[in-house]
């Protein structure tokens, strides 16, 4: 299981611009190289990420094999209430590795 | 100018771009994604819209010698409130075997800033166009020499 790194601040002011910054380990593989024996290896990257807010989605972001393995991500929300926010990775082979970070907003 | 004797007679000068002209002809072929295939690719994305050139920024290194993992990040002038926002920004690298690089889905929070960091197959202009809340799209592009692409083979 990859394990998603995070980095959020844990307290901001109401109002203020805040950056989320994530890595996941992932080799993101293209599907375009091929094995020792001359065989293609099939594509298996994360296809998609999406960030909610108190659940609300607030980020979206899909992803094609030009993305770099060990994705690195980062994008800027709007602090607007304590709580919590959700970070999700989708897979290729349908499974999805999860981060949740709280903040409180005063 | 100085005439210098190099050995280079005018014939062969002619006649390496010649040379030079026939494969690049031959290239586009070889190629899965190419400038047209992009620009297909942009005109679908703006769904009809006219794509005009500013207020998307690009930054890249000129030149990045690993293909594998080129840090980039684009951003787009404009104010993330309700009444105007960035929808989406869409990127396409014209050079990978495929152009998609990667779509940002925004709603009215933060700013219009994203990084991440790519792969580049060969030296190539890395592509990103803007879809705003008013309808207008906005595209901009960067040049990236690459010394050891990122494909794999």
């Amino acid at each position: 299981m990859p394990t998603p790194r995070v980095k959020i601040p844990a307290q901001a002011a109401k109002g203020e611009v805040f950056e989320v910054k994530t890595t996941i380990d992932h080799d993101m593989e293209s599907g375009q190289r091929k094995d020792s024996a001359g065989k293609p290896i099939p594509r298996k990257i994360i296809n998609k990420f999406v960030c909610t807010y108190n659940g609300k989605e607030v980020f979206k972001s899909d992803w094609a094999a030009a993305i770099s393995a060990n994705p690195y991500l980062s994008f800027f929300l709007t602090a607007t209430e304590s709580g919590s926010i959700e970070l999700k990775w989708h897979d290729d082979d349908g499974q999805v590795y999860s981060a949740s970070h709280a903040i409180t907003v005063a | 100018m100085r005439t210098v004797k190099t050995g280079v007679t005018r014939r062969s000068v002619l006649a390496g771009i010649g040379a030079g002209a026939a494969a690049t002809l031959v290239a586009p072929k070889m190629a899965l994604a190419d400038k047209a295939a992009t620009d297909e690719a942009i005109a679908k994305l703006a769904g009809g819209a006219k794509v005009q050139e500013g207020k998307v920024k690009i930054q890249l290194p000129q030149i990045a010698e690993n293909g594998n993992t080129v840090p980039f990040t684009v951003s787009v002038d404009s104010p993330m409130t309700e009444a105007s926002h960035v929808k989406a920004i869409h990127v396409m690298a014209e050079g990978n075997p495929s152009p998609q690089v990667a779509s940002f889905t925004f709603t009215p929070t933060g700013k219009a800033t994203v990084s991440m960091r790519l792969r580049l197959g060969k030296t190539q202009d890395v592509r990103a166009i803007a879809l705003m809340s008013d309808g207008s799209v906005w595209e901009a592009k960067q040049e990236v020499k690459v010394t050891i692409g990122g494909c794999g083979g």
